[in-house]
């Protein structure tokens, strides 16, 4: 069985890639984090494991946050809450957990299973169910596969614990889990319903924290030399640059719980004259170039600082921002006609056809 | 009106006076060390040619990069008492915990966390544990602390647990200066903490400073109140700069910026401020710089600042100039200008010796740069003006083309005609525009907190209500106040119609 130790600077790497990966939302790693790097300094460390070394028959536990990244903001992301979500499901299904891997690796959530892990000293699966962020529960390739959607803990700093023992269907456990969540204050430490190795080896979408730490690693390097950062995501990524600009209009509301808006670009340098709109429901979800579609969800839309190659999440882009925009390939998982009914872009209410950037 | 504006730079200290509308008098004197000298000389300097003479003053507003160099360069700072209502929560990531570990070490009193804060909908998420504020404040007293700086969850929707505590540590530690980060604005506990404890670690030399602005201004016999000017081109009253001195920070840009506002008439246009070594783009918005939405560094801690939004580039009068292949800037002579300038008798071929060559600007020995040909100066000058051309393009938020003031020493370099811009203007005393910016400061105030169940009207008027009674707290004159900023974003995830909103208001300032 092969795992890697990852170092504090992977970490690093991880929270900048899986901040690109978030395509908008997902929350910034940032208190993740600097959890980390307080982890590190006591003297935690945390291992990454392939899907394939796990044993058919092994429990895995799936870690994320739900609620609203502002009161994250305020309240904090706690190493030991997330921990105590992952304990708190251990003794409901009566079963220890072999390992922990992620819920979705874009966003805060792709760093959140290692601070979990660093207390509970259990290896993280290098796979999520995502391969970036989504705004609900049945937007993962588990749900996809039709694996139960049940149990969910979901646990409170201040010593709340909820389990969401039976629902029957992704959508149901999305909305009461939801419902939980507003009531602590909207936000919770969950885990998710617990996957056997055997599921994770077929659903899971592997290598994606090792994707994370690469781009990481790479627009960190190219803000150290000095090149441009976008570039290195492309030269570690087979991703296609789509538009250089700067936002002219960002409008917001507040639906159902998501934030959902369009965001507005007017071109730069070789993409003067050209304008592109991005609808987004936390995440971005259809790019329109002068009015035609450019790209859609589950294409990756990856919006990002043009000078620091960091995210721009769609709750922080503003006015004035100067952006480039990258699609990255989704996980094959995704585009079946069941994937695409789950995270298409009718599973977001636009009346389009899917058609990959990279199909052209 | 008249007013005095006094800019302490890093080579220079400006002063200006300003009366009814009209710059009457500009003096320049050297920084001095003790900052106190240079503000005497200034004003004395001022007062020799005549113009104070029987007049006067409603106020004297100076600007200052003092608070800020005393984090960047770890002097004058004062140990701190960290107190944090939260507890369950935010334990795993204790105050100080992401400062640079040199400027913690010297700011870095105590760490104390205790029950208390709010959730975002104004319920509280912990009662507040006041014995424990008590027994914190007991031990921060036998540690000898105090400079203290308290922290809440939620504490800009509802300060009352920050308030409560700053009442009992009082009680046990009468002296102390006591930062609430409620008092410093912005949702973002860490950013919102830190900007309290880098406040409460000047919580000595703001006191020190502001005495000796107030005792060089009576020393050169100017009877005036003394206002200092603030990171968003207001001002405040010399007491709330001594409690609040973090907000005098970033104050040297946006009183260039509000300085070419006022000299020129315009309240909507870019404003390049070419100085010796960088130029600053920026964009005014109603008078005042669009401000940076982003996490502000200052010294190395992440603060949530409001600060303007400015693009630099290495441009200015000391810029390098290489002919083959042709280079203008980034490495600029500085301050050496005069001693290092062809023109000067120097070596180092400079922006300023191509103006010298052109005829554009009268300074040093022209016969020292007569080997620059016409052709090679029009060279140079397209350089300067493509690079800010770009610069002004970056910074441009709307298509079209807009009005360009160009202010500073180095504004020489800014043609009279650029792509992208409607019309270049030069203004009289643009070299002092930061002096004349920083003598028409207003005075601001703020709001911006979540309401709930509120219409967007009603959440948008309930927040210029709380705006605007914190402008007139901060000296404002109620009947002049107007509204710059207001901006309503609703919350995802969140229930029940919850909108943060933030609304900033403007004013005269009250007279005395």
């Amino acid at each position: 069985m092969t795992r890697r130790e990852l170092s504090l600077d992977d970490i690093e790497s991880l929270a900048v890639g899986a901040w690109v990966l978030g395509t908008g939302g997902g929350g910034n790693p940032y208190l993740p984090l600097l959890n980390m790097r307080l982890l590190y300094k006591q003297g935690h460390r945390v291992e990454l494991m392939e899907a394939s070394d796990l044993a058919d028959d092994d429990w895995v536990g799936t870690v994320a946050n739900m609620g609203a990244p502002l009161v994250g903001q305020e309240r904090l992301t706690d190493s030991l809450t997330l921990a105590r979500a992952v304990t708190v499901m251990e003794r409901h299904i009566g079963q220890r957990f072999a390992a922990l891997m992620s819920m979705e690796i874009g966003g805060a959530n792709g760093v959140r299973p290692f601070m979990a892990a660093a207390h509970l000293e259990l290896p993280v699966v290098d796979s999520d169910t995502m391969g970036r962020a989504y705004p609900e529960l049945q937007m993962t390739s588990v749900a996809v596969g039709g694996l139960a959607g049940d149990p969910v803990s979901l646990v409170d700093v201040r010593g709340f614990e909820s389990i969401v023992h039976k629902v029957p269907s992704w959508k149901w456990a999305e909305r009461i889990g939801r419902k939980i969540v507003t009531e602590y204050g909207s936000v919770a430490a969950t885990c998710q319903p617990p996957r056997t190795g055997a599921e994770v080896k077929r659903w899971g979408i592997h290598g994606t924290t090792t994707k994370a730490i690469a781009i990481g690693a790479a627009v960190r390097e190219a803000q150290r030399r000095h090149d441009d950062p976008v570039e290195a995501i492309l030269s570690v990524e087979p991703g296609k640059l789509l538009y250089k600009g700067k936002a002219v209009d960002v409008a917001r509301r507040a639906t159902e719980g998501f934030l959902r808006g369009i965001a507005r670009f007017d071109g730069l340098d070789e993409f003067k004259g050209s304008q592109l709109t991005i609808n987004f429901q936390n995440e971005w979800i259809v790019a329109w170039r002068d009015g035609a579609p450019l790209a859609m969800t589950p294409d990756l839309i990856c919006v990002l600082d043009s000078v620091s190659g960091e995210a721009v999440g769609s709750e922080t882009i503003r006015y004035g921002q100067r952006v480039t925009v990258i699609a990255l390939p989704p996980t094959p998982i995704f585009l079946t006609p069941k994937g695409l009914e789950h995270v298409g872009p009718r599973a977001f209410g636009y009346d389009l056809d899917f058609r990959s950037v990279f199909s052209a | 009106m008249r007013r005095i504006g006094i800019d302490v730079g890093g080579t220079n200290t400006d002063a200006v006076l300003i009366e009814e509308g009209r710059v009457v008098r500009a003096v320049k004197a050297p920084t001095s060390e003790d900052v106190t000298t240079g503000i005497l000389d200034s004003l004395q300097s001022l007062g020799s040619t005549g113009v104070l003479a029987g007049r006067k003053i409603d106020g004297v507003m100076i600007g200052t990069t003092h608070f800020i160099n005393a984090v960047v360069q770890r002097r004058s700072l004062t140990r701190v008492a960290a107190l944090r209502l939260g507890m369950p929560a935010s334990a795993s990531l204790p105050p100080f915990c992401d400062w640079p570990e040199d400027l913690a070490a010297l700011v870095r009193g105590g760490v104390w966390m205790v029950e208390g804060g709010h959730e975002y909908d104004g319920r509280p998420f912990m009662p507040l544990d006041e014995a424990a504020v008590i027994g914190a404040a007991e031990e921060m007293k036998a540690a000898g602390l105090a400079s203290v700086g308290i922290s809440a969850i939620f504490s800009p929707l509802d300060p009352s647990h920050e308030r409560r505590a700053a009442e009992l540590v009082a009680q046990v530690i009468p002296e102390a200066d006591i930062t609430c980060s409620s008092d410093l604005g912005r949702i973002g506990l860490l950013e919102r903490e830190n900007a309290g404890l880098l406040n409460a670690a000047l919580a000595d030399l703001a006191r020190d400073t502001i005495a000796a602005f107030e005792k060089a201004i009576a020393d050169s016999g100017v009877d005036a109140p003394l206002f200092i000017t603030q990171n968003d081109g207001t001002v405040a009253e010399a007491g709330q700069a001594r409690r609040l001195p973090v907000y005098s920070f970033a104050s040297g840009a946006t009183n260039s910026m509000r300085g070419a506002a006022y000299l020129s008439g315009l309240s909507d246009a870019m404003v390049i401020d070419v100085g010796g070594t960088t130029t600053d783009v920026g964009q005014l918005k109603h008078g005042f710089p669009r401000e940076a939405n982003s996490v502000v560094k200052v010294g190395g801690v992440r603060t949530l600042f409001r600060m303007p939004d400015l693009l630099s580039i290495g441009l200015g009068g000391g810029s390098h100039v290489q002919l083959d292949p042709l280079k203008v800037g980034p490495v600029s002579v500085g301050y050496r200008l005069l001693k290092q300038g062809i023109a000067f008798g120097g070596t180092q071929l400079t922006t300023t010796d191509i103006a010298v060559a052109s005829g554009v600007l009268d300074l040093g020995d022209r016969k020292k740069v007569a080997q620059l040909d016409a052709a090679t100066c029009r060279k140079v000058f397209g350089e300067a003006a493509r690079m800010a051309e770009e610069a002004i393009d970056r910074m441009k938020t709307e298509a079209g083309d807009v009005p360009l003031i160009a202010v500073g020493g180095g504004a020489f370099l800014i043609p009279e005609k650029l792509a992208g811009v409607s019309q270049v203007i030069h203004v009289e005393h643009g070299d002092c525009a930061n002096a004349v910016g920083a003598a028409i400061a207003q005075v601001s105030g703020e709001c911006d907190q979540i309401f709930k169940d509120l219409s967007r009207a009603e959440a948008l008027s309930a927040a210029q209500g709380i705006a605007n009674d914190r402008a007139v707290a901060a000296g404002a004159a109620r009947a002049s106040l107007t509204t710059i900023e207001s901006e309503d974003m609703p919350l995802a995830y969140l229930p029940g119609n919850s909108v943060r909103v933030r609304v900033r208001v403007v004013g005269d300032v009250a007279p005395g």
